[in-house]
C-alpha cells in the first residue's frame, strides 16, 4: 500500500485532513471517510474526527471516485476563443470530474511528443483535475500517415488513447496499422466511426425527420459499417479499440456481437445520446447540432440498454464547447458540438439511474473505474479503499434545478440543456484530497 | 399569422383564407388600374442569399401592386457576399426599419431562424428555405389548380383530386410543401421519383410514392407536377447512371402528356429543363400551366404579404 502524500501540483500544501461524515460510497451503506495527505486515511462507520479535520456533512449524498471523461475538447492550444484548459477544467471539476482526456485535433493537432507535453503541462498547472493528452492517429488528422506514436506513448505526456476524433481513420490499411502499433506500449485507438463518403455533408440524422426537413441525412449505416469493419481489425490483428460516442442501436448490436466473440473492444456512449433525439432538430436550433447526430427514441432504448448490460462500457462527454457566433446560425453553416462536463453526471443520473436501471456502483464504473482503466490512467478510477488516492466525489441526488448554461465554469454556452430541470449537485469534488469544488462553485486558490 | 414559414404550421382554414385572399387579389389585377393601396407606407426587403429571379420578382411585384416600398437584398455584390452573417443582415435589417422580410436561402431553416432567433421582431416569408420548404409556391400551386379543377368556386379545397408530383423529390422544397398543403386540402398526392432522389424517411409523408412514371399517369391523375432535376444540389452524385436513362423513365414526353385524361394540367415550378424533364411541346401545350403559375404567384404573394401586414388584416382578422 502507498503511503506516500499525492498532489497534482507541487506548489500546493498539502491541505488539510477531511472527514466526510455520513455519505455512502457507491451509494452502498453509510460511512464516513477520513481523507489525509492526498489519500483515503480510513473508511468506516462512526469515524472519530482528527482535531486539525474539517468535517463535511454528506449525509444523503453519494460517495464516488472523482470522475474520468475519456473525451474532451479543451480547445487549446488554437481555440481558446471557445475554451482553454484552465476553463475547461475549471468545468470539469464543476461537473465532479478529476481526470480528463484532451482530444487531439487543436490547431497545432497534439500530434507531437511536444504539443501533448504543452497540453499535460498547461493541465497541470491549472491544477483543477487530470490532464490526460489524446494523441492524433495521423499528421494533422489528415488520414494519411500515422503521427509519431511511440514518441507521444513515450513522452512525459505518456500518452495511451489515441485518436482523430472528429474525423474518422478511414483508411482500412492505415487503421490496422494503427491498431498494430499502439500494442507496443499498450495503447488504444479511439475511433471516430462515420464513413466519409456516406456523410458528404450530412447534417443530421437521415430518417423521418430529416426527410421532413429537407437536410441532408447522416445515416446510421455510416457509423456502423466503420465499427463493423473496425472490431474485424482489432480481431485479427488482436488490438485494442475504443469506440467513440456509439449512438445507433445496430452500432450496440455489433459491439455486442465483438465482445461475445473475446474482441478487445470497449465502447463509449455520450449524456446527450442518452435523452436527445432527432426531434429536437425541428426548431432549427443549432446548439442540437452535433456529430454524431442525435438519433431516434429507439436509439436512445437501445444505447441506455447496452449502458445497463455493459455493452457499453462508459459514458464520455465528448464535451465540445463553441463560441455563440459559430452556433448563432444557419444550421448547415453552424459548428457541431455540445458542451457537457458540468451536466454529465445529472444526465446520467436521470436517465439511468433513477429510472433503476443502473446503481451508482455502475456509475463509478461507467465514468471512473472503466474510463480510466481503458486510458491507462493508473491514479484515476481506484477504489474507495484506505491508501487509494483521495480523488473523490460527494454527489448530492436530491436538489433538482433548472440548468442554466451562463452558470456553467465552461466559456462554451452550447449546452442543449437550458432549461431542463436536472437531478443532482455536486457537494465536493476533491483532487488528491484537496477541495477543487465545494457546493458546486470552483474553490479559488 | 404571424410569418409565413411553413405550410407544416399552417391550419386548413388558414391555407383556405390565403387562397381566398389570393382570389380576390387576381380580381383586382383584372382592373385597369392595378395598383392597390393597402400597403402604402411600409417597406418589403426581399432578402435572396440565393440566386433566383422568378420568386424574387414575384414578390416585388406582388408587393409593388400593394403599393409597399421594396428593397432587393442579394448575396451578390452585397456584404453578404462578403462574409456577413444572417444575424448581422437581420439586424441591420431591422436597424433600418423593415416592416417584412421575404427571405430566400440555401440553408433549411433559414426563415425559421429569422423569424424565431429575435434578431428582428418584422414578419418574416420564408421564400424557399434550402431543400426544406417553399410555401408560396404550393400556395400558388394550389391556387392555380383550384381554378383548373373546381372552376368558379373561390371557397373550394382540393378534395377527390389526384396529384402526380415527379422529379427529385431529395432536393425539393417545393414538393415538400406541396406534399403537405395539398393534402390538407384534401387531394390525394404521388409522388414519383427513382429510389436514390426519394428521402429515406419519405416514408412517414402522407403521400404514395411510385417509382414507375407510366404506371401512375395510367391511374388518370388530374394534375401532373413535373420537378426540375436539381443538379447543382447532387453532392456524391450518381442519383441516377444518365441524363438519357432518367429522360427515359421520368421524363414527361409528348407520347405519356398523350395518355393522360382530357383535363389533366401539366405544372412545373420553373425553371425548366426542357427537353429533360418536360418536353417542350408538352410545357407549350394547351394542358400545360405553367405560365398561368407565374401569374399566380403574384396574386398568392399579394395575398401573404397582405395577411402579415395590413392594418385590417391583422387586428380583424376574417372569419370564413
Amino acid at each position: 500500500m502507498r503511503t506516500e502524500p499525492v498532489t497534482s501540483d507541487a506548489r500546493t500544501e498539502p491541505p488539510a485532513p477531511l472527514l466526510i461524515r455520513g455519505g455512502r460510497p457507491y451509494g452502498e451503506g453509510v460511512q464516513d471517510v477520513l481523507v489525509r495527505d492526498g489519500r483515503i486515511a480510513a473508511i468506516g462507520a462512526d469515524l472519530e474526527a482528527p482535531a486539525d479535520a474539517e468535517v463535511i456533512d454528506a449525509e444523503g449524498c453519494i460517495v464516488l471516485p472523482g470522475l474520468v471523461d475519456l473525451h474532451t475538447h479543451l480547445r487549446e492550444p488554437g481555440g481558446e476563443e471557445a475554451e482553454t484548459v484552465e476553463t475547461g477544467t475549471r468545468a470539469a471539476a464543476r461537473g465532479g470530474f478529476t481526470a480528463v482526456h484532451a482530444m487531439a485535433n487543436t490547431t497545432p493537432v497534439a500530434d507531437t511528443a511536444g504539443v501533448v507535453e504543452q497540453v499535460a503541462l498547461r493541465g497541470d498547472s491549472a491544477g483543477w483535475c487530470a490532464v490526460r493528452p489524446v494523441g492524433a492517429v495521423t499528421v494533422g488528422l489528415a488520414g494519411e500517415r500515422l503521427a509519431e506514436l511511440d514518441a507521444m506513448a513515450n513522452s512525459r505526456a505518456r500518452v495511451r488513447v489515441f485518436s482523430d476524433d472528429g474525423k474518422c481513420v478511414h483508411d482500412p490499411v492505415l487503421m490496422r496499422r494503427a491498431l498494430e502499433y499502439v500494442k507496443s506500449f499498450d495503447g488504444v485507438i479511439a475511433q471516430h466511426a462515420q464513413d466519409p463518403r456516406l456523410t458528404d455533408g450530412a447534417q443530421m440524422h437521415e430518417g423521418l425527420v430529416s426527410a421532413e426537413l429537407g437536410l441532408a441525412g447522416w445515416p446510421a449505416v455510416a457509423e456502423e459499417s466503420i465499427i463493423a469493419r473496425d472490431v474485424l481489425l482489432a480481431q485479427h490483428v488482436g488490438s485494442r479499440l475504443h469506440v467513440c460516442h456509439l449512438s445507433t442501436a445496430g452500432s450496440v448490436d455489433i459491439v455486442r456481437w465483438a465482445k461475445q466473440r473475446g474482441i478487445a473492444v470497449t465502447a463509449e456512449v455520450t449524456p446527450h445520446h442518452l435523452l436527445l433525439t432527432d426531434e429536437n432538430v425541428r426548431q432549427f436550433d443549432a446548439v442540437f447540432k452535433v456529430n454524431p447526430p442525435l438519433r431516434t427514441a429507439a436509439d436512445v432504448e437501445a444505447v441506455r440498454e447496452g449502458l445497463a448490460d455493459g455493452t457499453i462500457d462508459i459514458v464520455a462527454t465528448d464535451h465540445a464547447p463553441h463560441p455563440a457566433d459559430a452556433k448563432d446560425r444557419e444550421w448547415d453553416q453552424a459548428a457541431m458540438g455540445m458542451t457537457g462536463l458540468e451536466t454529465a453526471l445529472s444526465l446520467v443520473q436521470s436517465t439511468m439511474v433513477d429510472p433503476g436501471r443502473i446503481s451508482w456502483r455502475d456509475v463509478a464504473r461507467v465514468l471512473s473505474e472503466a474510463p480510466a482503466r481503458i486510458g491507462r490512467d493508473e491514479d484515476q478510477g481506484r477504489p474507495l479503499a484506505v491508501g487509494e488516492p483521495a480523488h473523490l466525489l460527494v454527489w448530492d441526488p436530491r436538489p433538482v434545478r433548472v440548468s442554466d448554461p451562463s452558470e456553467h465554469a465552461s466559456q462554451g454556452r452550447n449546452s442543449p440543456f437550458a432549461g431542463l430541470e436536472l437531478p443532482g449537485a455536486n457537494r465536493l469534488t476533491l483532487l488528491a484530497g484537496r477541495a477543487t469544488v465545494r457546493d458546486g462553485a470552483v474553490v479559488e486558490r | 399569422m404571424r410569418h409565413f414559414i411553413s405550410i407544416a404550421d399552417l391550419r386548413r382554414e388558414e391555407a383556405l383564407e390565403v387562397l381566398a385572399t389570393a382570389e380576390h387579389m387576381a380580381q383586382t389585377q383584372s382592373r385597369a388600374i392595378r395598383k392597390l393601396p393597402t400597403l402604402v407606407g411600409t417597406t418589403v426587403v426581399n432578402l435572396f442569399f440565393e440566386d433566383s429571379t422568378r420568386t424574387r420578382i414575384s414578390f416585388e411585384a406582388a408587393a409593388k401592386r400593394l403599393s409597399a416600398d421594396v428593397i432587393n437584398f442579394s448575396a451578390k455584390g452585397s456584404s453578404i457576399s462578403k462574409g456577413e452573417s444572417l444575424k448581422d443582415t437581420a439586424l441591420t435589417l431591422q436597424a433600418m426599419g423593415a416592416d417584412a422580410v421575404v427571405v430566400r436561402s440555401g440553408s433549411a431553416g433559414a426563415a425559421h431562424l429569422l423569424a424565431h432567433a429575435g434578431w428582428i421582431d418584422q414578419p418574416i416569408v420564408n421564400a424557399g428555405d434550402g431543400a426544406h420548404e417553399h410555401p408560396t409556391q404550393a400556395m400558388l400551386d394550389a391556387f392555380t389548380m383550384r381554378r383548373h379543377l373546381r372552376p368558379g368556386d373561390p371557397h373550394a379545397d382540393l378534395d377527390g383530386l389526384h396529384v402526380v408530383i415527379v422529379g427529385d423529390v431529395l432536393h425539393s422544397r417545393v414538393a415538400r410543401s406541396n406534399v403537405l398543403l395539398l393534402t390538407l386540402l384534401g387531394a390525394r398526392v404521388t409522388l414519383v421519383a427513382p429510389p436514390a432522389l426519394v428521402p429515406v424517411g419519405a416514408t412517414g409523408w402522407p403521400c404514395e410514392i411510385s417509382y414507375d412514371l407510366d404506371e401512375a399517369l395510367a391511374a388518370g391523375p388530374d394534375a401532373v407536377m413535373m420537378l426540375r432535376v436539381q443538379h447543382e444540389r447532387m453532392i456524391g452524385g450518381g442519383f441516377f447512371p444518365t441524363a438519357g436513362e432518367y429522360s427515359r423513365r421520368y421524363g414527361l414526353s409528348a407520347a405519356r402528356a398523350a395518355s393522360l385524361p382530357a383535363h389533366t394540367i401539366v405544372m412545373h415550378p420553373g425553371p425548366m429543363n426542357r427537353g429533360f424533364e418536360i418536353a417542350g411541346s408538352v410545357a407549350d401545350s394547351p394542358r400545360s400551366v405553367i405560365v398561368e403559375q407565374v401569374a399566380s404567384g403574384v396574386f398568392v404573394r399579394m395575398a401573404v404579404l397582405y395577411h402579415l401586414l395590413a392594418t385590417d388584416a391583422r387586428e380583424a382578422p376574417r372569419e370564413n
